[in-house]
């Protein structure tokens, strides 16, 4: 490999939904972890379930699955926690899969115009041609936002 | 700095707060957003229907001093399936008085997380944030959160009319 190829060469993870494969920027992924119990409470954001307790950290569920296969996933094996940005900020979402995930490294090619807005770029793995998803164009929350601290004593100080 | 004074500084700090049930959802409320818990049947006579209000989870008003709140039934707020409500909490500094199944317990809570920015709808407004307690995850209420200054505004309307209809009976 080139040295000016190998610059252009990065870590992606390789997550299943269903018969698919997709991908996400290995650098936007922090976890992935056993799917969990998931607290449901009300609210008026459909795309989301609730939210899951990890480490203490209270992180919204959001399947994408039917947005990028048109079907719900039959079975969630794991949920894969990636950093979603809001502006210049981020927060942690996580996403349920229904299979292994697969870290491989590779040259990303940039979406053209006509692509859809929640593709980021495409790989070329193993015979397969893999979207690069962008998370911010998939799962709700503004763009630019100042997010709250994640985490708080409690919101109102009473002394 | 001495030892007591140190453990002050590490203390963390707490809010107590009042679990309660609507349509077999729990959620929290600070303690000292909650002026008064009455029983339904308490309130019964005391409660004046709001014949022209146009919002489905108020549908009575309450005369307390000089002012007058509005009880919302907060499973119809929360979009939940409303069962009979058994209590009803004035809410401090705030036009709502609020109908609950009922209360779970009165608890404390050391830790507050802001609600998720993927969290986009009217639950931002509902909600000052998410708490745990015992490996469960429960929403804390926003006090004045549960009626809009434009809701409000329509209520307030529907108040005259009920006032000059009264009048005219009378």
């Amino acid at each position: 490999m080139t040295a000016a190829l190998e610059a252009n060469v990065q870590s992606f993870v390789l997550l299943r939904l269903g018969e698919r494969r997709f991908a996400l920027p290995a650098s936007q992924v922090a976890e992935l972890v056993a799917p969990s119990r998931i607290f449901r409470f009300p609210h008026k954001s459909p795309a989301l379930e609730g939210v899951i307790l990890r480490r203490g950290r209270m992180i919204a569920v959001c399947d994408v699955a039917e947005q990028l296969t048109g079907k719900k996933l039959d079975t969630r094996r794991f949920y894969l926690l990636a950093t979603r940005k809001y502006g210049n900020q981020s927060d942690w979402i996580s996403i349920p899969v229904s299979g292994e995930c697969e870290l491989i490294n590779v040259e990303m090619m940039e979406a053209g115009a006509n692509d859809s807005p929640h593709v980021e770029g495409w790989l070329s793995h193993a015979g397969e041609v893999i979207e690069v998803l962008r998370l911010s164009a998939l799962t709700p929350g503004p763009a630019e936002e100042h997010l709250p601290a994640p985490l708080q004593d409690f919101a109102e100080a009473r002394t | 700095m001495n030892l007591s004074a140190r453990e002050k500084t590490h203390q963390p700090r707490t809010e107590q707060i009042i679990l309660f049930r609507v349509s077999g959802q729990i959620f929290a409320i600070s303690s000292a957003s909650v002026q008064e818990v009455r029983s339904v049947d308490n309130i019964a006579g005391m409660a004046r229907e709001l014949p022209e209000s146009h919002l489905t989870k108020v549908r009575h008003s309450i005369r307390r001093g000089d002012r007058t709140q509005y009880i919302v039934n907060a499973a119809l707020h929360f979009g939940l399936k409303p069962q009979p409500a058994s209590l009803v909490f004035f809410l401090r500094r705030t036009r709502t008085a609020l109908l609950v199944d009922g209360i779970e317990k009165m608890t404390t809570m050391s830790r507050l997380q802001a609600l998720s920015l993927a969290f986009q709808g009217e639950e931002r407004n509902w909600y000052r944030g998410l708490t745990t307690l015992d490996q469960a995850v429960v929403p804390v209420v926003h006090p004045e959160g549960f009626l809009s200054l434009e809701e409000l505004t329509i209520l307030e309307a529907a108040q005259l009319a009920a006032d000059a209809q009264g009048a005219q009976v009378q």
